[in-house]
Formats: structure tokens, C-alpha cells, sequence
């Protein structure tokens, strides 16, 4: 099935996952559009985690259907590789490789899995540092960079392979406050210059500023969702109200 | 999100190993352990010499006399651990690998394989090797001799297997979770992970504790005396046997363990060093 | 229990595996024996060791930096030189000073064979004993012995209480492992005709011609024994864990 950029990039039905006997996600519906912005906001435990991991098959769905560009991931014939290549991830811990430089991290999986040349990966790999306001660490080891370094050399590792929608899984948890807005400044630019994201957070303020529509989830269902200023000044549904007054 | 594993913690020694430039770990020469042992050899030794008579020649002559023929046999444990080090490495590794496969099967045929020869005394296993093995295999056309020491040495090098895939195991679960997960997220095969980014993070843990290993099976190399190969013990009791004099036995019996010890304090020093310095996590 | 050594009668009847130890009377006494003698020799190395690892653990802690000076070097010689060599040295250099006449007028040692390997042994595995409790000591944070005296506890009683109960369960891992190693150890004693396992082994193939079959007996019975100590270590580890605690 050919898709088009009329019709959702990231499409979830009914999506169900236990971890054993814990039932993790009950149902979840959601669509991303191209170049949309998604927050997903909602208590621990409600299962965020687990459901943006799904989208790029990390971890794989008991039932229901996610189509990322028309391409079904419910299906043992998947091609995972090719899906990851389309999908980029950020993760809470950064994960960078700790015996590489910051530079080699960026341009390993170019060289490696895409398979392009030496140079222009790393010309490119240059490019972003410069865009993520690290020029001049491209030689420092990840465990001589502080945090939000470190975040941020993560986003450019993932943009490095192209990928068409950029997943975040609660990136600026870990990191002080002040590191917290050099991360959420590059995510916003990245946003702005048209990058599909689907951004799972507790910062309110950066959903409210970034977001084209946000997603509120409880225990393992999607329980609203809307545009953020509708969002934020009406919401309907009495969890997602206790939700924010104690948050906001 | 796991931690690393950390190593017990580096026993302080009285005198820090100096760092050289190059960031190797100086060997020390001399150690107050090593200096307090001479002092007791020397005594011994001393009190041997008084014991003797006018006329057989002293402790440290005979001592001196035997000592290149001592020297030789010492030189076949280090060969022997050198290679069954060298066999036992390689098969480990092959082993540790098939340990953490995603295919049941070989993951439970490793893994029995390597309690199996974990759980079994170094001295059995010589036994087996050294009798049950034949002593001349026919490769194509011709008949290749099995000398007594090259089936010592693959007995050695069986529990030395054991014991390097549980390694490389253990090093490998012990890498965090989120270094796998960044992998697969940057559409890395499981192949091409394993290769660039945890196995080049295991050589690290690995190291102390593989040296560690080295320093065992060296000191477990005179088991080969038992099975009859004429290594530096068997040496040893050829000489205080053929001397027939009862006040060598304590200094030669010292002076083979000094040979040892000469050999084996330095690489236990540097290995303490390592896990000092790998240790930053 | 006599159709069951028939059973191996019949098996060498039928087959040739000879495995004299089961349908003949003598060879299965001393073979018995022979694991008797193994058992009592690694029971009696396991509670000397653990002694031993006790009391140079509380010497390496002692003000005199002599005394700690000489554990050090007990424990470096010990670890860097052959348990083999150490055990000749002990009962042919040693014993050999170590004799008196009995009243037959014939010289006999002192100290026979099978003590010396029980000296030799738990020397050996106490050497290692006493690194394992230094470390387990050591790990225990000295901000627990500090909370400990701030509740008035004296040092003794801190440690007694406190402190030597944690460090027994961060040690028990090494512990097991060493107790273990010094299991298998105990085969050396062969050497010194201690009438342990192997040695009878190797007697009883000497006369019945059976190696194979003895050898394979052997391995089965020490990868036994060893198995069955694994789990029951295994099994004490996990009753003695405290949950979620991770030392310094």
C-alpha cells in the first residue's frame, strides 16, 4: 500500500500490550499527521514508555494495528530495520556509546547501516553538531560532555539517519533545569523546520508552545486529546482535570 | 536502567602502583611481601647451611647448580600456560557468545557445557585428558605424536574455557539495556551491535578478571607434575630425590615457590592497577 | 539393593562397561570410603577456611602495621604461588622436621598426610576468604557505622550488630564462589596419598582396568557434588538478600 502525505503517518488502532499479566496498553487510538507535533502527557505508569516504543517496534503489540507510513508493524514478516531506518529515537539515559567520540557516535549507524561514504557522512555529522550548538566537542568522549550535552549529541545521532518522524521518550527527565532549556531549544527548532515529532514530556509549558495537538493517557488509554490551547483552558474529561491542576 | 558491574573493590596495597607515560602500570620490582619472603628463604637457607657438614657442597651452591635445569622446567609452565590460555580464550569466547544467543537450544547446550567444566577439579579433568585421549592422532596420511604436555595443556584448557564464557557473559549482561536499545534504534543488526558497541565495552570488564584467570591457571600448572609431565615440580622432586639430602628440601622447596611468586606478584599487581583504573563507572 | 549391583553385573556381561564399584563388594567399599574421605576433607577445609578468612579479615583491621604487614604478605603468598607446591612443601619439607619415634623405636610423622592437606587447604582458601571479608567490609558504608554510633551503639557492638551481618551478605556471592573452587581444590590431596576420591579411583583402575568407566564416575559424582552445592549456596544467597539494597 503506497502511502501519501494526505494520510496519517503514524496511524494506531486499538492498540493492546500486557507485560505478562500486567495489562499495560488498553486501546490506544492515535494518528500523527506529517509535520505535526504530538506531546503525550499523562501520570508514570500510564504506560507512555511502552506505547512510543511501539511505534518504532521496540517492543511489539499483543493486538490492534499501528501503520507508520502505511507499513504494518503488526506483522511477523516486518521488516524492522527498514522501519528504524524511517524512525528516529531519543532516549530518557541519552544511550550514547561511551567508548566513541561524540563525532563517531553521529556517524557510525550512516557508515554502518546505511552503508554511505566516509566523507559525506561526516561532513553532514559536522552539520549537525554545528546545529546543535556542540561545535568545537566533536572529539570529546560522552563521558566528558555533561547531560544535556549529551541529550543533544543523542538527537543528532538520530537525525543522521534521516528519518521522517522523530520520537522523544521523556528526554529532558534527567537533566537539571538549566540543561533542560538547551534541549528543549533544539527539539523546538527542529519542530519549526517542519520534523514530524512525537514528543512524550512533563514540561506543560514547552507541549503548550510546541505541540500542533496533545495527548493525554491513564492507565493505558488515550483519555483526550486536542489542539493546546483547547486542551489546557477546556478540558473535558475529570482525569485529565485532576491531572493538570496537580501539575500545573 | 542497569549499572555496570563493579569489580570488588581493589585491595589498598601498601606501595601504589607507579603509571608510566604510556599509561601501562610499571612493573614493581621487589614489593615489601617479595623482600619479606627473600628474608625468609634467606634464613632458611642459613639455618640449612649451618646444619651441613664440612664436606657436601652449601644449600645456595646446589641451589645454583640446579638452577638452569629448574629454569627449563619453569619455561614449560609458562609455555603450558600460555597456550592452554591461549585455547581456553578462544573456545570461551565461542562459548560466552553462545551463552547469550537468541536461539534456545544453543543457548542451553552452552550453557551446560560451561557448568559442566566449571564444576569440574582441574586435577579430574587432567586425569581424563592425559589417559583418555590417544596418544598419536592420524590427520590424512600421516600419525601425529600426542606429547604428555599438549594433552596437559588441553586439560588446562578446558576449565580455562569454562571460565572465560562465564566472562563474557557476565560482561555482556552487564552492559545497560539502553545501549542495546539505542543500537536496534538506529536499525543496527543484533550482529553488528554485539561487534561495535558491547563487545568493545566488555574488553574493558573483562581484562582484570581474565587476567586474573591467568594468574590461576599458571599457579595450577604443577597439577601437570601428578600426570607425569616433567615440568618445573616434578623437576624439583627429581632433584631433592637424586641430591637424597634432607636439609635442601625446605630451601628448594621455597625456591620453586619463590620462582612462582617472582612470576606471578607483578601480573597480580597490575592487575589490581587495571581495576583500579577501569573502574570510572 | 543386590538386584541393583546385579543390574552393573549383568551391564559388564552384556556391554563390557566395567563398573566393578557397583557388583563387587571390595572395590565398592573403598570407593565409598574414598567419598567419605572426600567429604569429611572438604567439610573440614570449608570450616577452617571460613576461620581462618575471619580472623585475618580482623588482623588486616589491627592498629600494629606489622601485623598487618604479615597478613598481606600470607595472603600475596599464598595467592601467587601453586597450592601443589605449597602442599609438598608442607608435608615432604615440613614433615619432614616433624617426626618422633613411636614406641617401636620407628620414626613416624608428626602429622599425617590427611591433616596436612586440611592445613594446607584452609590456608589456601583462607587466604582468599580474608580478601573476600575485607571487601564485604569495606563496602558497607561508613555512614551506616557512623548512624550506628550516633545511636549509641559502642564499635564492637556496631560491627557485631550492624556492619559484620551486611558485609556477610555482600560477601556471601565471593563466598560461594571461593567455597566452591575450594571443593574442587580439595583433589590435590591425591598427591600426598590422601585416600580421597581419585586416589582410590586411581587405585581401583589400576586393578580392574576400568579407566574410562572411573573417570567418568568421577566427573559425574564431583559435577554432582559441586551442583548440589552451587544450589544450596544458590539457595541461601537468596533467602539472605535484602530487597533493593545496593551497597556504595
Amino acid at each position: 500500500m503506497t502511502w501519501t502525505p494526505d494520510q496519517p503517518l503514524i496511524r494506531m488502532r486499538d492498540v493492546h500490550k500486557s507485560f505478562g499479566a500486567v495489562p499495560v496498553l488498553n486501546g490506544i487510538s492515535l494518528e500523527v499527521m506529517k509535520g505535526e507535533v504530538v506531546c503525550i502527557i499523562g501520570p508514570s505508569g500510564a504506560g507512555k514508555s511502552t506505547l512510543i516504543r511501539c511505534i518504532n517496534a521496540l517492543v511489539p503489540i499483543d493486538s490492534g494495528s499501528i501503520l507508520v507510513e502505511g507499513q504494518e508493524l503488526h506483522d511477523p514478516r516486518l521488516d524492522k530495520l527498514a522501519l528504524r531506518r524511517k524512525v528516529g529515537m531519543v532516549f530518557q539515559q541519552y544511550n550514547l556509546f561511551p567508548h566513541r567520540t561524540a563525532l563517531d557516535n553521529i556517524m557510525m549507524a550512516p557508515i554502518h547501516v546505511l552503508r554511505r561514504d566516509r566523507a559525506s557522512v561526516e561532513a553532514q555529522a559536522r552539520a549537525l553538531l554545528r546545529k546543535v550548538g556542540l561545535e568545537g566537542k566533536e572529539n570529546f568522549y560522552p563521558g566528558e560532555l555533561s547531560g544535556g550535552q549529551q541529550q543533544r549529541v543523542a538527537i543528532a545521532r538520530s537525525l543522521a539517519m534521516a528519518p521522517d518522524v522523530m520520537l522523544f521518550d521523556e528526554v529532558t527527565a534527567a537533566l537539571d533545569p538549566e540543561t533542560v532549556k538547551e534541549v528543549l531549544a533544539t527539539i523546538r527548532e527542529l519542530a519549526t523546520d517542519g520534523m514530524t515529532c512525537v514528543i512524550v514530556t512533563h514540561e506543560m509549558g514547552f507541549a503548550r508552545e510546541v505541540a500542533d495537538r496533545i495527548y493525554f493517557t491513564d492507565r493505558g488509554v488515550i483519555v483526550e486529546h486536542g489542539p493546546p490551547a483547547q486542551f489546557f483552558a477546556h478540558c473535558r474529561d475529570p482525569r485529565t482535570r485532576q491531572f493538570l491542576s496537580q501539575i500545573l | 536502567m542497569k549499572t555496570p558491574a563493579s569489580f570488588p573493590a581493589a585491595r589498598a596495597a601498601p606501595s601504589a602502583l607507579r603509571v608510566t607515560l604510556a599509561g601501562v602500570p610499571a612493573l614493581p620490582i621487589g614489593g615489601r611481601h617479595g623482600i619479606m619472603l627473600a628474608v625468609f628463604l634467606a634464613m632458611s637457607m642459613a639455618v640449612a647451611q649451618a646444619q651441613t657438614g664440612p664436606a657436601p657442597p652449601s644449600i645456595i651452591a646446589t641451589m645454583l647448580k640446579w638452577t638452569p635445569l629448574l629454569a627449563q622446567g619453569f619455561a614449560l609452565n609458562i609455555a603450558m600456560s600460555f597456550l592452554a590460555m591461549a585455547i581456553g580464550t578462544a573456545f570461551g569466547f565461542a562459548l560466552g557468545l553462545g551463552q547469550i544467543s537468541l536461539l534456545a537450544p544453543l543457548r542451553a547446550g552452552a550453557r551446560a557445557i560451561t557448568q559442566f567444566f566449571r564444576n569440574s577439579p582441574w586435577l579430574v579433568l587432567l586425569f581424563y585428558c592425559m589417559l583418555l585421549l590417544p596418544f598419536e592422532v592420524r590427520i590424512g596420511n600421516s600419525i601425529v605424536a600426542l606429547p604428555g604436555w599438549a594433552k596437559a595443556t588441553f586439560g588446562l584448557a578446558l576449565p580455562v574455557m569454562a571460565n572465560v564464557s562465564e566472562l563474557v557473559r557476565g560482561a555482556v549482561q552487564s552492559i545497560p539495556s539502553g545501549q542495546w536499545e539505542a543500537a536496534e534504534s538506529l536499525a543496527f543488526t543484533r550482529l553488528k551491535t554485539l561487534r561495535m558497541i558491547i563487545l568493545p565495552q566488555c574488553i574493558k570488564r573483562m581484562t582484570p578478571p581474565w587476567m586474573n584467570l591467568y594468574a590461576i591457571l599458571t599457579v595450577a600448572t604443577p597439577l601437570t607434575s601428578v600426570v607425569g609431565v616433567s615440568e618445573a615440580m616434578t623437576l624439583t622432586g627429581d632433584i631433592l630425590s637424586s641430591e637424597g639430602r634432607t636439609e635442601l628440601l625446605v630451601p628448594m622447596y621455597l625456591y620453586l615457590l619463590m620462582w612462582f611468586f617472582v612470576y606471578c606478584y607483578p601480573i597480580a599487581r597490575a592487575t589490581a592497577a587495571l581495576e583500579r583504573r577501569f573502574a570510572v563507572y | 539393593m543386590d538386584a541393583v549391583w546385579e543390574w552393573f553385573r549383568v551391564l559388564h556381561a552384556t556391554t563390557g562397561i566395567k563398573l566393578t564399584i557397583f557388583y563387587d563388594a571390595f572395590d565398592r567399599a573403598r570407593f565409598f570410603n574414598g567419598f567419605l574421605t572426600s567429604l569429611r576433607l572438604m567439610a573440614l577445609c570449608l570450616v577452617c577456611s571460613v576461620a581462618i578468612g575471619i580472623i585475618g579479615a580482623w588482623l588486616q583491621g589491627a592498629r600494629s602495621a606489622l601485623v598487618r604487614a604479615t597478613t598481606q604478605a600470607y595472603i600475596q603468598f599464598i595467592r601467587n604461588t601453586p597450592p601443589l607446591v605449597q602442599l609438598y612443601f608442607f608435608y615432604f619439607a615440613l614433615g619432614a622436621y616433624l617426626r618422633h619415634t613411636n614406641a617401636a623405636g620407628l620414626e613416624v610423622p608428626l602429622v599425617s598426610n590427611f591433616v596436612w592437606a586440611v592445613i594446607c587447604l584452609s590456608l589456601y582458601a583462607g587466604a582468599f576468604n580474608v580478601e573476600i571479608f575485607r571487601a564485604g567490609i569495606e563496602a558497607v558504608p561508613r555512614e551506616t557505622l557512623e548512624a550506628a554510633e550516633a545511636l549509641g551503639y559502642s564499635r564492637l557492638k556496631a560491627y557485631l550488630h550492624i556492619v559484620l551481618p551486611l558485609a556477610f551478605r555482600i560477601s556471601l556471592p565471593a563466598l560461594n564462589n571461593n567455597l566452591v573452587n575450594l571443593v574442587k581444590t580439595t583433589t590435590i590431596a591425591y598427591a600426598i596419598a590422601v585416600p580421597e576420591m581419585l586416589y582410590v579411583a586411581n587405585q581401583i583402575w589400576s586393578d580392574e582396568l576400568n579407566v574410562a568407566e572411573m573417570m567418568n564416575v568421577l566427573l559425574v559424582i564431583y559435577v554432582g557434588l559441586v551442583g548440589i552445592l552451587v544450589y544450596g549456596m544458590g539457595r541461601w544467597e537468596r533467602r539472605m538478600r535484602i530487597p533493593g539494597y545496593t551497597p556504595a
